[in-house]
């Protein structure tokens, strides 16, 4: 990933974050006074390189890990935004890459029971609550969406 | 990469599929400030393969599961 690269990527995160929502290519590239189409081949190579997550056609963001471009289970209420999440992992990951106290609202993957976990001063309010990782690290881009 | 009541919830989703790897929270939380806590900084650098493996190792994650590659 070259420095032209980083930068793309630093700015759609930002965008991403000063918005509460992912960033069309058109709002990136008059932010960087470039192309739409320069925005797009930037973004497929930052997808390659698993710097985001692009939907199917590569013309929308689909993950800027750990924020979420679509809705998902999980929600997470931090720095006076409401964002959605890709995983549980990544649920926390909103909080900690915000540097913020943050609320998680999820659901028990195998009874549907509602999760309600505070996170201050970067932990969980409920200890209780189990994490459960199914595919193994080495496998984990293999199908993202599914991991 | 999903929260469960219990235990004994994870092993009903799982209906008899190899289990992964089991955190409580609190290592959950651990794991996310250490891998997204530098990830809407302004000056956010990739990390290497390695680097993130150190990552995992730091917090205990080792093992064949956590192995990145």
């Amino acid at each position: 990933m070259d420095d032209v690269d980083v930068s793309l990527r630093n700015v759609t995160y930002r965008l991403f974050v000063d918005a509460g929502r992912a960033p069309t290519a058109a709002m990136v590239a008059e932010a960087i006074d470039t192309t739409v189409d320069g925005v797009l081949q930037g973004w497929a190579r930052l997808h390659d390189a698993h710097a985001l997550v692009l939907h199917t056609g590569g013309r929308e963001i689909r993950m800027a890990n750990p924020f979420s471009a679509v809705p998902t289970a999980y929600r997470v209420r931090a720095d006076g935004r409401r964002w959605f999440a890709n995983c549980a992992w990544d649920a926390f990951g909103v909080c900690a890459a915000l540097h913020s106290d943050g609320t998680i609202e999820a659901s028990c993957a195998d009874c549907g029971d509602p999760i309600t976990i505070g996170v201050r001063d970067g932990q969980p309010d409920d200890p209780t609550t189990l994490f459960h990782c199914l595919v193994p690290a080495n496998q984990w881009w293999d199908d993202i969406v599914f991991t | 990469m999903n929260l469960f009541r219990s235990e004994e919830h994870i092993d009903r989703w799982l209906a008899g599929r190899q289990a992964g790897v089991t955190l409580t929270t609190r290592k959950l939380s651990d794991l996310a400030h250490a891998w997204w806590g530098d990830r809407v900084a302004p000056s956010w650098q990739p990390r290497s393969r390695e680097q993130n493996q150190a990552i995992l190792t730091e917090l205990g994650l080792t093992g064949t599961f956590w192995q990145l590659a």
